[in-house]
């Protein structure tokens, strides 16, 4: 039994909800889902001033209580008491934008009527008066009927007055019983009409002008500078997630290695020592070396939705989109997935449409995710002359370039012939709210990060952990007999496995070894890498080989099409087991996550194919 | 300039003003007209023309009431708005 009031946080998008919920809260958040619907919920604790504590919940930013997107139905019906494993909120917070009134007056009416003990926060005062405009709170509260606090939430203004009136409501108890229904059925219009009114009461000064954002948009969204603007924008932030992660990444990747030798030399030799550190410690270590990368891209991310730009990005990409039948609000998803597809497809949580989102869904991981890149790097290396082709440009670069473009390539043609055939629908319309320009508060973005990393290295300690440790399994058991000459690895399931695929993939150029790295690389693409390079290392026989790179390894066993071959196959190959989970989750089932798997290996399959016999054919 | 014809939005001139005079809602989805009441749209309000998007002058950006808002010609079309006379 939980007695802890439940207090939930309401209110319309880019009202600052997020950030007054880090400021009660602090650190103290939970995230979860509601059961049977992909919508986040977020909880956190604080005490009152008395010090009674309470649990915060944090509902989804809605601009009514009409239920027509899943964000929206979990709002309505926790208010209603009708969400499943929700207890009904014993008080409300409503946030207002100060500088918005009469627009976010409206949601707030319908939440009053709820009945529900309700406080308002009247938040982004400050922004308020800069924009020109004087509020008279006291009227404000008593054209409502509940205390109004005005608070800054990023600046933490007016947090205790805001406990202390949250305080005084817990124990007045409820203001209307049974609730105004009939507010919940008015037209949105007579509301909002409604709302005007008393906000045109409680405005005492007006002389609006947001100067700051007209300033800055007449320069981001200008028809020439803005795409200018957007492209460097992109390009810092993906010289930052492979330049600044190294240096962190190799000490995880340093860390991840003495904690397999300590471990290793801790435990007597066997198969629990073999299972730990070859199976558990070097797989998850695989996938939490990508740890940086995802911060780096994460913060950018993070920091360009506080700042408001990232609707503006969106603004500019919509177009562009709409002609392979999406919206703009799939820019942000995809444009996350280049980090990670996980994050990405979590990230279209976001867009309304069903069908844009599912199209979204299924071409996010058609975007060149960090763990294509150790695979890349390797074979570029091996096969790709380090030449330059122009001044400043190198054919290696060039070609990782293009492996890039065809992955984006491949994408937008996806999209387009799904929004044509099983996804089909009216064409997603774009309707946004474009949030003023703000400085971001350094903490909500170091709290939103943390949540990150936290969600993530749980996944690597669960999911990932377990399906390493299977295919670790796959790859090393049965063990040979003694006398058995060949390599260990092919005695094993998985290279009986291989044995089974080498016919189905050697029309492509892909040879027993190759069908072999392959299996592994299901946990995680870059696992192909040490797959490779522990299947030669092992059929080479000598130990002073080990010494010998992967690079001279590969440059002497593939001829140039199979190269060219593997490299297209992992632009499009559905090559990751936590993708695959979570797309299994975001899409509620096997059927979409079927299709994906599908269609992406349908067309890694004939891309490569294509590859390697245009490649044979012109004599590489 | 032209008189004061009602024009609809999407061929309002950057950086004009008007009133909205009226809303042709059978021209919107019903999700479209709730969403464009929720951001405001009603007859009477304030709105300026501000941006348009880069490629293919699609999407517009509007300032309605105090909300900017960014919606696509289609949808824009549909509204029906009164231009400010220029002093």
């Amino acid at each position: 039994m939980n007695h802890t009031p439940l207090i939930a946080l309401v209110g319309n998008p880019n009202a600052g909800k997020s950030a007054l919920f880090n400021a009660l809260t602090g650190a103290r958040q939970k995230v979860g889902n509601y059961p049977g619907v992909t919508v986040e919920r977020k909880s956190g604790r604080f005490a009152l001033e008395d010090g009674r504590p309470v649990e915060l919940l944090d509902l989804p930013g809605t601009y009514s209580l009409e239920p027509s997107s899943p964000d929206e139905a979990v709002t309505h019906d926790v208010l209603l008491g009708k969400q499943e494993g929700e207890r009904l909120p014993s008080a409300l917070i409503v946030v207002m934008d100060a500088s918005n009134l009469d627009n976010h007056l409206r949601f707030a009416l319908q939440l009053i009527a709820l009945g529900l003990p309700t406080v308002v926060a009247l938040n982004m005062i400050d922004m308020a008066e800069r924009d020109g405009l004087k509020i008279d709170v006291a009227k404000l509260s008593a054209e409502l009927g509940v205390p109004v606090i005005p608070t800054v939430a990023v600046r933490k203004r007016g947090i205790d007055a805001l406990k202390v009136a949250v305080g005084e409501l817990a124990t007045t108890g409820p203001r209307i019983s049974g609730g105004d229904v009939a507010v919940l059925h008015e037209d949105i219009v007579g509301l909002q009409r409604r709302a005007r009114a008393i906000a045109v009461a409680a405005t005492t000064e007006e002389s609006f002008r947001r100067r700051w954002t007209h300033r800055a948009d007449a320069v981001a969204l200008h028809p020439i500078i803005g795409p200018i603007l957007l492209a460097a924008i992109l390009f810092l932030i993906f010289q930052a997630v492979f330049s600044w992660a190294s240096v962190p990444a190799d000490m995880i990747d340093a860390g991840i290695s003495s904690l397999g030798e300590i471990v290793g030399d801790a435990m007597p030799e066997g198969f629990f020592r073999s299972l730990i550190v070859e199976g558990l410690i070097a797989g998850v270590g695989a996938v939490v070396v990508f740890l940086p990368q995802i911060l780096i891209l994460f913060f950018f991310i993070l920091l360009l939705e506080a700042t408001g730009y990232m609707v503006r990005a969106a603004f500019i990409m919509d177009h562009l989109m709409a002609r392979v039948g999406l919206s703009g609000r799939a820019f942000i998803p995809l444009l996350s997935s280049f980090a990670c597809a996980i994050p990405g497809i979590m990230a279209t949580r976001t867009i309304d449409d069903p069908k844009d989102r599912l199209t979204t869904i299924l071409i996010a991981p058609l975007m060149t995710c960090s763990a294509r890149l150790p695979v890349y790097a390797v074979v570029i290396a091996a096969f790709i002359p380090d030449r330059a082709v122009g001044p400043g440009i190198g054919l290696q670069g060039l070609v990782l370039f293009a492996l890039y473009i065809a992955g984006v390539a491949g994408a937008m043609l996806a999209a387009y012939v799904l929004r044509r055939t099983v996804t089909k629908g009216p064409p997603p319309g774009f309707m946004m709210e474009m949030p003023k320009y703000q400085a971001p508060a350094m903490r909500d973005i170091a709290l939103g990060l943390w949540t990150r990393a936290m969600i993530f290295l749980k996944r690597a300690g669960t999911i990932i952990a377990f399906t390493t440790v299977i295919l670790w399994l796959l790859v090393s058991y049965p063990k040979p007999p003694a006398d058995y000459d060949q390599p260990a690895i092919d005695y094993s399931i998985a290279g009986r496995i291989a044995n089974g695929i080498t016919p189905i993939v050697r029309p492509i150029g892909f040879d027993r070894d190759i069908a072999l790295a392959l299996i592994p690389a299901m946990a995680a693409r870059e696992v192909a890498v040490s797959a490779l390079a522990t299947v030669y290392a092992i059929t080479d026989g000598d130990e002073a080989a080990q010494e010998r790179s992967l690079v001279d390894r590969l440059r002497g066993r593939w001829p140039l099409p199979t190269a060219l071959a593997f490299l297209v196959w992992f632009v499009f190959a559905p090559q990751c087991i936590s993708t695959i989970a979570v797309v299994r989750r975001e899409t509620n089932g096997w059927k979409w996550t079927g299709f994906m798997l599908a269609y992406l290996f349908a067309l890694a399959y004939i891309a490569a194919g294509a590859t390697y016999w245009a490649a044979t054919a012109l004599g590489l | 300039m032209t008189s004061h014809a009602a024009i609809t939005l999407d061929q309002l001139p950057i950086s004009d003003k008007g009133s909205i005079q009226s809303i042709d809602w059978s021209l919107l989805s019903e999700k479209d007209g709730r969403r464009l009441r929720e951001l405001g749209v009603d007859e009477g309000v304030t709105v300026e023309k501000l941006h348009k998007g880069p490629f293919g002058r699609d999407p517009i950006a509007c300032r309605i009431g105090r909300m900017t808002v960014a919606l696509r010609s289609a949808q824009a079309a549909a509204i029906l708005v009164e231009p400010a006379s220029k002093s």
